[in-house]
């Protein structure tokens, strides 16, 4: 097809050669995600690892852990790795498929904040690969479920949630108390897990199997649960988003 | 010399066929997980074992549809219309083959693999580091072969590839993109893997994969079906050169932005989900602009709809693309989102979306090659009961979730006289019981309907086979 000056145009061009064509495709569907996740990985603020208090001092919402082993740290004292039992948890999690009923994301609303807690910060899911922020809640959001039930509480719920809840649509996990974590696989978890930029130590490794001994997926489960969302101590008058 | 003589058709063929089974399949395993949120005790029926559970079957309902209905419905119309509108037969009909085998082994792996629980984890793209590696090679051999063959097509017979082939062509592009970044991932076992991404990274490059998942699997390519259906049942040119090329580019540049509209709200930075969200509402315009493009291609030939249940199929696609890419946008704007995020009205919208949109203008596509293949005309009323209980199973559906997607949304932020929560979240529960079951009945008239697809194919190839002999029988 030709233009008014007579010229063919990029488009006719194209559409005679499909290697162009190709091309063009591929420079016109890069664009967006240059745009939009490149800087994620570039600009520091996106994930704000700083805050600034009331008296006007910083403090950094990751775990200052020095020479600390990971059993030292204490809720409220900042993002830290998950321990070996919690990352047998965060596994079973996944492979349940949990984030499929429950996100771990609260947005900065007033119903949210008074039905699961403070809103989520970016730094919190910082150690998640991958993220289990979820998208749908067919139950109750989880991003801050740590501390707020007993451990008796959860397990009782996991085996038989309509016991405890009785509107509950959420399968029955009793399987979990049969099954027993294998300590030898977590390690190569946690190998894996450092790879793409978790913080363990080797020693965080290497008592992994020890850590595990005599677990069941029930515990696990448990633990992981429990560690949800009480890493950071929230305080007023600090602004933790922009 | 005949079409199927002219042509490589063979794996055409199988590829629909399988198509039409994985509809079955894969609707089938949805109403059944509709049916475990109205009646948890079909989780486990009474077994204490995890493998019916929810939580893992899910993956495989979505990827059932999305990956092996939808998957071999489009390598089923890509490979015909690739020959038929460049007017060569396949660059290589063995590698077509490999395509097929490769895909189907992969949904098989995904069938038990799922159940197994074997999964990374990120939503429409579960399947574990070994089956993402084949899923790049499998699709890699569909690719190649498709443009190699409009590469080889005579210049002087065909000089332009014919626009259903660029929508084509686009998926597979970004597909592989999108599939080989958003698959990154550290292998930690044979089945095990973890994401070299985590948070709010992690979170972006999911749904720039999802939302394209939608936008080029489901989109683009199904538009390279109505491209070349629409106009080829109703006998008439499309209605607008121009209309295609503005739609096909504003789809190729708009689309890969719309990820980040899954985000608002949450700890992904304001300007990401803002930008999504506008570039969202501007995707209205090319959106309708192909809609309209495809009903218009009917003018002058409405007529034809009275008696055509191919064409109703088709046209009544294109209205539920006009309404999905209506509904979508209206979804992102912020104000609507911090209602409907996180509700079935999510559920909802991609139901009128996949159900209205794509297994209609598939079903269509697919009878339509099937009737040119097997050179019979289809059972007719058949094609009418498989119309009728689709689309009522489709409104079914879509009504349910959406009553019950808003009703959540306003139950989950009601405040009571004294400035507290009006309810509990398990009150929020119960309250959408009847809309599941109702979600449910709906879903059973959609596989209805697969069935009724199903049978009315076999039925086809039966008589067509039958026809062969007695004329074989004649001619000896």
């Amino acid at each position: 097809m030709a233009n008014q000056n007579g010229k063919e145009s990029l488009q006719s061009k194209l559409e005679k050669n499909v290697f162009g064509l190709y091309l063009f495709m591929a420079l016109a569907a890069s664009l967006a995600g240059i745009v939009e996740i490149v800087p994620l990985f570039t600009h520091n603020d996106v994930v704000k690892d700083e805050v600034v208090l009331a008296d006007g001092s910083t403090q950094s919402l990751l775990w200052q852990r020095g020479d600390k082993k990971l059993s030292d740290w204490k809720p409220g004292d900042g993002v830290r790795p998950n321990t070996a039992l919690e990352v047998a948890g965060r596994d079973i999690y996944i492979r349940e498929g949990c984030y499929l009923c429950h996100s771990q994301m609260i947005r900065p609303f007033r119903d949210e904040k008074e039905r699961y807690g403070h809103f989520s910060l970016a730094v919190e899911s910082k150690y998640d690969h991958p993220f289990q922020w979820g998208s749908k809640r067919t139950g109750p959001d989880l991003a801050r479920l740590g501390g707020k039930y007993s451990d008796e509480w959860h397990i009782l719920h996991m085996r038989h949630p309509q016991a405890v809840v009785p509107e509950s649509v959420m399968p029955k996990y009793r399987f979990l108390d049969d099954a027993i974590v294998d300590g030898e696989t977590i390690q190569a978890h946690m190998e894996g897990l450092r790879k793409v930029g978790v913080p363990y130590t080797d020693g965080d490794i290497a008592e992994a199997a020890g850590l595990l001994k005599g677990k069941t997926e029930m515990d696990a489960m448990v633990a992981y649960l429990q560690s949800l969302g009480n890493m950071i101590k929230f305080e007023d008058g600090v602004v933790y988003r922009e | 010399m005949s079409l199927t003589e002219r042509y490589d058709l063979n794996v055409v063929k199988w590829f629909s066929i399988m198509s039409v089974v994985y509809l079955v399949v894969g609707t089938l395993v949805g109403v059944y997980i509709a049916a475990e949120l109205a009646y948890p005790f079909l989780n486990d029926l009474g077994t204490d074992t995890p493998y019916l559970q929810f939580g893992r079957l899910r993956p495989l309902h979505t990827n059932a549809v999305i990956y092996a209905f939808g998957g071999s419905a489009l390598m089923a119309s890509a490979f015909y219309i690739v020959q038929r509108t460049n007017q060569t037969r396949l660059w290589s009909n063995k590698m077509a083959w490999f395509t097929f085998w490769g895909w189907n082994l992969i949904i098989l792996s995904a069938v038990i693999s799922f159940p197994l629980g074997i999964t990374s984890g990120k939503e429409y793209a579960e399947l574990e580091w070994p089956i993402d590696i084949a899923i790049t090679l499998v699709w890699a051999s569909y690719m190649y072969n498709f443009i190699m063959t409009i590469h080889i097509r005579n210049r002087d017979k065909v000089p332009h590839v014919y626009v259903a082939n660029w929508f084509f062509m686009g998926m597979m592009v970004m597909v592989t993109y999108l599939h080989v970044v958003n698959s990154l991932a550290i292998p930690v076992g044979m089945f095990k893997s973890y994401s070299i991404f985590s948070g709010v990274q992690d979170a972006m490059i999911q749904w720039w994969w999802g939302h394209n998942a939608v936008g080029f699997f489901l989109t683009a390519g199904f538009l390279g079906m109505m491209y070349y259906f629409v106009p080829k049942q109703a006998q008439r040119p499309v209605y607008s050169y121009r209309l295609s090329v503005i739609h096909f580019w504003a789809l190729m540049f708009g689309y890969v932005w719309l990820g980040a509209h899954h985000l608002q709200y949450t700890a992904l930075p304001d300007w990401a989900g803002s930008l999504g969200a506008t570039i969202s509402l501007a995707m209205i315009i090319p959106s309708w602009g192909g809609a309209i493009n495809g009903i218009l291609t009917l003018s002058g030939a409405w007529d034809r709809l009275r008696e055509d249940y191919i064409l109703r199929f088709l046209i009544m696609s294109l209205a539920f693309y006009a309404m999905g890419t209506f509904e979508g946008p209206v979804m992102s704007a912020k104000t609507v989102n911090a209602l409907s995020h996180y509700t079935d009205w999510t559920i909802g919208h991609v139901h009128s979306a996949a159900l209205g949109w794509n297994v209609m203008v598939a079903a269509g596509a697919l009878y339509h090659m099937i009737e040119k293949i097997y050179n019979v005309r289809m059972s007719q009323k058949l094609l009418a009961i498989h119309f009728w209980t689709h689309t009522i199973g489709t409104v079914v559906y879509i009504v349910a979730m959406w009553v019950s997607g808003i009703m959540q949304g306003l139950m989950w932020r009601a405040y009571d006289e004294y400035g507290t929560l009006a309810y509990t979240f398990a009150e929020s529960v119960s309250a959408m019981h009847p809309y599941y079951v109702m979600r449910a009945a709906g879903g059973a008239l959609v596989v209805l309907g697969a069935v009724v697809m199903l049978i009315n194919v076999i039925i086809t190839i039966r008589k067509s086979s039958q026809e062969q002999t007695s004329a074989q029988a004649a001619t000896a």
